[in-house]
C-alpha cells in the first residue's frame, strides 16, 4: 500500500527535522494543517515543542481534533513525539490543567526540583536509555538501554501499566518515555535527533504499522 | 543515570569554519559542514554553531550551513550570533536549527529572554555568558564577543536569565577561551551552584584531562569543546589527502597548534571520560 504519511502542523513544532529524517526511512511526508489532507493519511505524525495548552487551543482552532480521533479509531496509526506525545494523555498541569486528546489514560507532570536531596536539574536535557522488556514491534531492532535524546520538563503518568512501552532513568527519577497502544505510539525523546537509532524508530513505524 | 553531552562548538564566519582566541584572532580553518558530518558519525551529542561576526550580509550564508546540516545530521543543532529579534530566532529555526543561543540581545532587554521561552518554548533558549574575571574576583558578562562590557555580575545575571525562562545556560569564560589551559572551573562552579538547568562549560579546554576535572570539581552537564576536536580532525583529514580548505595550508600541515592544545577524537575521548567515571553516550 502507498504511504501517506501526514506531519500535523499546528505551529508548534520542528517539522523540518522531523520531515528530513522520514525522508531517509525512504517517504516524504506531506507537512499539513488540513483536515482533507489528515482524511486521506495512512500515518499521522504529532509533533510538538512548546506548551501543553498552546498546541491543544491550536488543534483546536483548526479543527483537527475530531477528524484526528476519527481516524485513530478507524485504525489509522498515530505517533506522537515529545509534547505530541504528552496531546495524547487527558490532562496536564503545564500552567494550569489543560485537557489532551484523551487516547491514552493518564496525566501529565512536572519534574521534582530534588531527587534524594539532590538538585535535579530541568528540563531534563540529553542522551539517556530506554529501558524495554518486550518485543514491539515498535521497537524492533532497538536494543533495551539504547541512547536517545531527550528535552523535556513534564513527563506522563500513564494509569495503565500496559500502555508504557519504555521507561527511563533521569538521575535516579524513573519515569515512562514512550507509551504504546493499539495502533497510537509515542516517544517523549526525539527520535530525528537520535542519530540512526532514532530514523530505525521512523522506519519501524511506517513499515511495521 | 545521567550523561554529559560532548558538544563540538563550530565558530562560523561567512563560509568557514574559524578558531580563534579570548573570541578573538581568528584563523580559518576549513568548511564546517565537513567538521559537523565527521562529529555527528562520531559520536558528537549535539552542535553548536556561532556566528562570529554575525554581519546581516552574511545570514543567508550561515541559514544555508544550518539546512546543509539539518538535512543529514540527526543530532540537535544550536545556534548562536547576531540574533536580535524574535523574528531571528524564528528565522534560525526554521532553517533547521533546535536551539538558539542569545547573549548580547538578552543583556541589552532582558525581557527579550521571556518573550523567546514563551513563544519557542524554554528548551529551545540557550543564554550565552561570556564571563571575565576581575581583579577582585567577581566575574563581570561582556557581549560581542567579549568586547563590550556590562558591569553585571555573572552569578547573579545566571540566576536571572534561569527566572525569565531560559532553558540552558552555555557559560564562556573569555579569559580561557582558545588558550587550551583548562575551564575557569570557579566560574562554572558558581553558576552551576546557583541555577537549576543545565549548564554547558566553554572555553580553555585544552585536553580530555581538563574536562575529567572539571566534572569532579563542579557539575557540569556539557561540554562545548574546539580546539582538540577541529585539529584532530585536521589530522585525520589532512592524512586521508581529503582536505580542502582556505585556510592556511602550511600553517595546518606543519602539525603545529596552539601549545596547550593535545588532540582528541570524540571516540577516544568519550572512552576515557567513561573510564573516568563521567558517563557519556557511546
Amino acid at each position: 500500500m502507498e504511504k501517506n504519511v501526514v506531519l500535523v502542523d499546528y505551529g508548534l513544532g520542528n517539522l523540518f527535522s522531523i520531515s528530513q529524517a522520514f525522508k531517509k526511512t525512504g517517504v516524504t511526508p506531506v507537512i499539513s494543517s488540513d483536515i482533507r489532507d489528515l482524511l486521506q493519511a495512512t500515518h499521522i505524525v504529532l509533533p510538538g515543542v512548546g506548551a501543553f495548552g498552546d498546541a491543544m487551543t491550536n488543534l483546536k482552532q483548526l479543527g483537527l481534533i475530531s477528524p484526528l480521533l476519527e481516524k485513530v479509531s478507524s485504525g489509522t496509526p498515530l505517533l506522537g513525539v515529545c509534547l505530541g506525545m504528552q496531546l495524547l494523555f487527558e490532562a496536564s498541569e503545564e500552567y494550569g490543567v489543560h485537557q489532551g486528546l484523551g487516547l491514552i489514560k493518564g496525566g501529565i507532570k512536572r519534574f521534582p526540583n530534588e531527587i534524594d536531596s539532590k538538585k535535579l536539574r530541568v528540563p531534563n536535557i540529553g542522551w539517556l536509555g530506554i529501558e524495554h522488556a518486550d518485543n514491539e514491534k515498535s521497537l524492533k531492532g532497538i536494543p533495551s538501554g539504547e541512547f536517545m535524546y531527550f528535552v523535556h520538563s513534564y513527563y506522563t503518568t500513564p494509569d495503565d501499566s500496559e500502555d508504557v512501552l519504555t521507561t527511563t532513568v533521569y538521575q535516579g527519577f524513573e519515569y515512562c518515555s514512550s507509551v504504546s497502544k493499539n495502533n497510537i505510539v509515542g516517544f517523549q525523546f526525539h527520535p530525528e535527533k537520535s542519530g540512526q537509532s532514532g530514523l530505525k524508530l521512523y522506519d519501524n513505524f511506517i513499515n511495521n504499522f | 543515570m545521567k550523561t554529559v553531552r560532548i558538544i563540538p562548538r563550530l565558530d562560523i564566519k561567512g563560509p568557514n569554519l574559524v578558531k580563534g582566541i579570548h573570541l578573538e584572532g581568528l584563523r580559518v580553518l576549513g568548511k564546517p559542514e565537513d567538521f559537523a558530518q565527521y562529529y555527528y558519525e562520531n559520536g558528537a551529542d549535539e552542535l553548536i554553531y556561532q556566528d562570529v561576526v554575525a554581519s546581516l550580509y552574511e545570514r543567508n550564508s550561515l541559514k544555508d550551513i544550518i539546512s546543509a546540516t539539518a538535512k543529514n545530521i540527526f543530532i540537535p543543532l544550536t545556534v548562536g550570533g547576531g540574533i536580535r529579534t524574535q523574528e531571528d530566532i524564528k528565522e534560525i529555526l526554521r532553517a533547521g536549527a533546535d536551539k538558539v543561543s542569545i547573549n548580547t540581545a538578552a543583556v541589552k532587554n532582558p525581557t527579550f529572554i521571556q518573550q523567546a521561552s514563551r513563544r519557542f518554548g524554554s528548551s529551545t533558549i540557550v543564554v550565552a555568558i561570556e564571563a571575565i574575571r576581575q581583579p577582585d574576583g567577581k566575574y563581570f558578562i561582556f557581549t560581542d564577543n567579549g568586547r563590550e562590557y556590562t558591569g553585571i555580575d555573572a552569578i547573579e545575571w545566571a540566576a536571572q536569565v534561569e527566572s525569565l525562562g531560559a532553558g540552558e545556560l552555555s557559560v564562556t569564560s573569555v579569559d580561557n577561551e582558545g588558550t587550551g589551559k583548562g575551564l575557569d572551573l570557579e566560574l562554572v562552579k558558581r553558576i552551576s551552584d546557583s541555577v537549576s538547568i543545565p549548564v554547558i562549560a566553554h572555553g580553555g579546554i585544552g585536553s580530555a584531562k581538563h574536562m575529567a576535572e572539571a566534572n569532579v570539581k563542579c557539575s557540569v552537564d556539557a561540554f562545548a569543546v574546539s580546539s582538540i576536536l577541529h585539529y584532530d580532525f585536521i589530522k585525520q583529514a589532512l592524512h586521508n589527502r581529503a582536505y580542502e580548505t582556505e585556510g592556511n595550508i602550511d600553517f595546518l600541515l606543519s602539525g603545529r597548534t596552539k601549545g596547550n592544545i593535545e588532540t582528541i577524537g570524540i571516540p577516544d575521548l568519550k572512552n576515557y571520560l567513561n573510564r573516568e567515571g563521567i558517563s557519556c553516550r557511546v
